[in-house]
């Protein structure tokens, strides 16, 4: 995993604000036949910026990147690139480029003609489009692979081809979907930093589909959460997982307790719906110490312990109701806890008001 | 799945029996077609070359084997640009009527070729009053060399989908380009194999051919069925038989070979 510094504070938003957005949508809506894809989105990416759209399948970011990439036509609102509305614009006149999720490559075309296809077709000089490809191969790390056909790459590198050829344009955008989805675990940690490092020397806004929250979580400097159609909420990393807005918020986006109605007044001793992460939870067999200042307490049953190697996770129903979740490092191993029972500790500022239903 | 020795042996008796049923009558044609018996009993006499010679050398053969050529070329142009067209329509557009167009253009090479060759006289003689010559026999061969072609185009087309014609579109290219250094390239194969195979299924066409066939005019099947019971030409029969075998055989291999396992065009 790449590496993050360690205290970041909230809501410390990376390159600052431009005039213009790289990309800027209003309103943007997408209905097929009857079904509304895209129900209304409005969002500003900036120039530089590596964005994630993450949701989980259906929740209509890919119909939105293809509605950025000009693929799909909006039913209604616009879609701006760089102050330009061109959402009525054909692909071909966009300057956007995509990593499609399957990569496309043109499968009779070597790779180097693949690379260059871009430039072939808007008439770059060959001797200049040879050189511009060989150099975009050799930024992905793939110097002596431009005579081989795409059939011949591995996946790791097919992926690697898709982003040189659409790298070597120069697109002031680039769309990724799903860019990691078909690479194995390894491989797509590699990636990861990959992408980063290639994002920052090329100083291009990446836009990128996933419905992978650790791939959102460490790539991006910037998540919008994507649930049927609409944004839940935009923000960095921390700010989406830290302070969830929603409660699909909280759900999707790591793993998440969820408290309300009666048990939360008896918990937190207000009425409402409250996130709060697991491993923010402290667990101990002390039930009779009382709350430390800025502490709140609850205790329960553990119902079930699942081991992780790494972590153990309890599940804990509570006296007062409801169902906590709670991760604790397997620094000890495997505590047992007398009768089951335990009394859970956090902080008060790790109850999250959220809007939604259980 | 594994067979026990015995199951083993039985299923390869039936496969070589199955086999030799269909093969065996052929491979007795094109030894006839070198035998110097010209009673043609078992087992063959001596080998001779002298049929092959007549055979090159007779007039009414050469004849039947150009008209032949010249029906099976220009139908196989018409097929392999509507079926190619029909084939685009269907596949990458969706509009009212798409699934029964579909069928219809499917249809002609399973209706019988009696009836579209009696309906098709019928219509270019006293409906559109055209005289019957090469030009309806092709007409009527296109009819059902479209299906194949058609068939070939649209199974690479749904293979293929759209992703490359987008991954093309977003590099900037424009439709036709796109058509030109993408969706031709990806379909040449499948239309090369559609051909083939268009020519193949015109080349030994008889039933709706003589229907739609000018009069003195002869296909090489047509000929062959012409000139079988006359003793003489028996011989050179043989010959024109086992050319007509592999002028249909070997498209449909090379066919097959160019579209990969995946569809033999549905030659039925």
């Amino acid at each position: 995993m790449p590496h993050q510094a360690p205290d970041v504070a909230l809501g410390d938003h990376p390159p600052a604000a431009s005039a213009v957005p790289a990309v800027r949508l209003r309103g943007l809506r997408k209905n097929f036949g009857s079904v509304t894809a895209v129900d209304g989105v409005d969002l500003d990416i900036r120039p530089g910026e590596f964005f994630a759209m993450l949701g989980p399948s259906g929740s209509g970011k890919t119909t939105v990147l293809r509605m950025i990439a000009g693929f799909e036509q909006p039913t209604d609102g616009t879609v701006e690139l760089g102050g330009q509305d061109v959402s009525r614009l054909a692909p071909f006149d966009r300057d956007v480029n995509t990593v499609f999720q399957d990569y496309a490559l043109f499968p009779h075309m070597n790779v180097a003609r693949n690379v260059e296809y871009g430039l072939r077709v808007k008439g770059v000089p060959r001797a200049e489009r040879r050189r511009r490809a060989a150099d975009a191969l050799r930024s992905v790390r793939l110097d002596d692979y431009g005579r081989r056909r795409p059939s011949q790459l591995s996946g790791g590198q097919r992926q690697r081809v898709a982003l040189a050829r659409a790298l070597v344009n120069r697109p002031k955008v680039l769309l990724l979907d799903e860019p990691l989805g078909a690479l194995d675990l390894k491989l797509r940690h590699e990636m990861q930093s990959e992408l980063k490092q290639l994002q920052r020397d090329v100083d291009i806004t990446f836009v990128f589909v996933t419905h992978d929250q650790d791939e959102a979580l460490t790539m991006s400097d910037r998540i919008a959460v994507f649930n049927a159609g609409r944004i839940e909420q935009v923000g960095t990393p921390q700010e989406v997982y830290e302070r969830p807005a929603t409660a699909f918020v909280a759900g999707f986006v790591g793993t998440s307790n969820l408290l309300g109605g009666r048990a939360a007044e008896a918990v937190i001793g207000m009425a409402g719906l409250f996130s709060i992460r697991p491993e923010k939870i402290r667990i101990d067999g002390d039930l009779a110490r009382p709350a430390g200042p800025g502490e709140t307490v609850a205790t329960g049953a553990v119902t079930d312990v699942v081991y992780a190697g790494a972590i153990l996770r309890f599940e804990v129903a509570l006296d007062a109701g409801g169902r906590l979740s709670v991760v604790r490092q397997n620094t000890d191993g495997v505590p047992g806890f007398t009768d089951g029972r335990v009394r859970l500790t956090w902080r008060h500022e790790h109850n999250f008001p959220v809007t939604g239903s259980e | 799945m594994t067979f026990s020795r015995t199951t083993r042996r039985v299923l390869l008796v039936a496969l070589a029996l199955g086999l030799a049923v269909i093969y065996f009558p052929l491979l007795v044609v094109f030894l006839n077609s070198f035998n110097s018996d010209t009673t043609f009993g078992w087992p063959p006499g001596g080998f001779t070359l002298e049929w092959w010679g007549r055979a090159a050398a007779n007039d009414g053969a050469l004849a039947a084997l150009r008209t032949s050529v010249e029906a099976g070329l220009a139908a196989t142009a018409i097929a392999l640009v509507l079926g190619a067209m029909a084939a685009f329509a269907l596949q990458r557009y969706k509009f009212i009527g798409r699934n029964p167009i579909s069928l219809l253009i499917v249809l002609p090479i399973a209706l019988p070729g009696i009836v579209t060759g009696i309906a098709l006289n019928n219509a270019f003689r006293t409906i559109l009053g055209i005289n019957l010559g090469l030009f309806t026999a092709i007409v009527a061969h296109a009819t059902f060399c479209i299906v194949v072609v058609f068939n070939n185009v649209v199974a690479r087309l749904r293979r293929l989908g759209n992703n490359l014609e987008e991954a093309s579109m977003d590099l900037g290219a424009d439709g036709i380009t796109t058509f030109r250094l993408v969706t031709f390239p990806m379909l040449r194969s499948a239309l090369l194999a559609g051909g083939l195979l268009a020519f193949a299924l015109s080349f030994d066409e008889v039933i709706v051919t003589t229907f739609t066939l000018g009069a003195g005019l002869e296909t090489v099947p047509i000929w062959i069925y012409d000139n079988l019971f006359r003793p003489n030409q028996a011989p050179i029969v043989n010959v024109v038989a086992v050319v007509l075998i592999l002028a249909s055989t070997v498209p449909v291999y090379l066919a097959q070979r160019l579209s990969g396992d995946s569809a033999s065009g549905g030659r039925l």
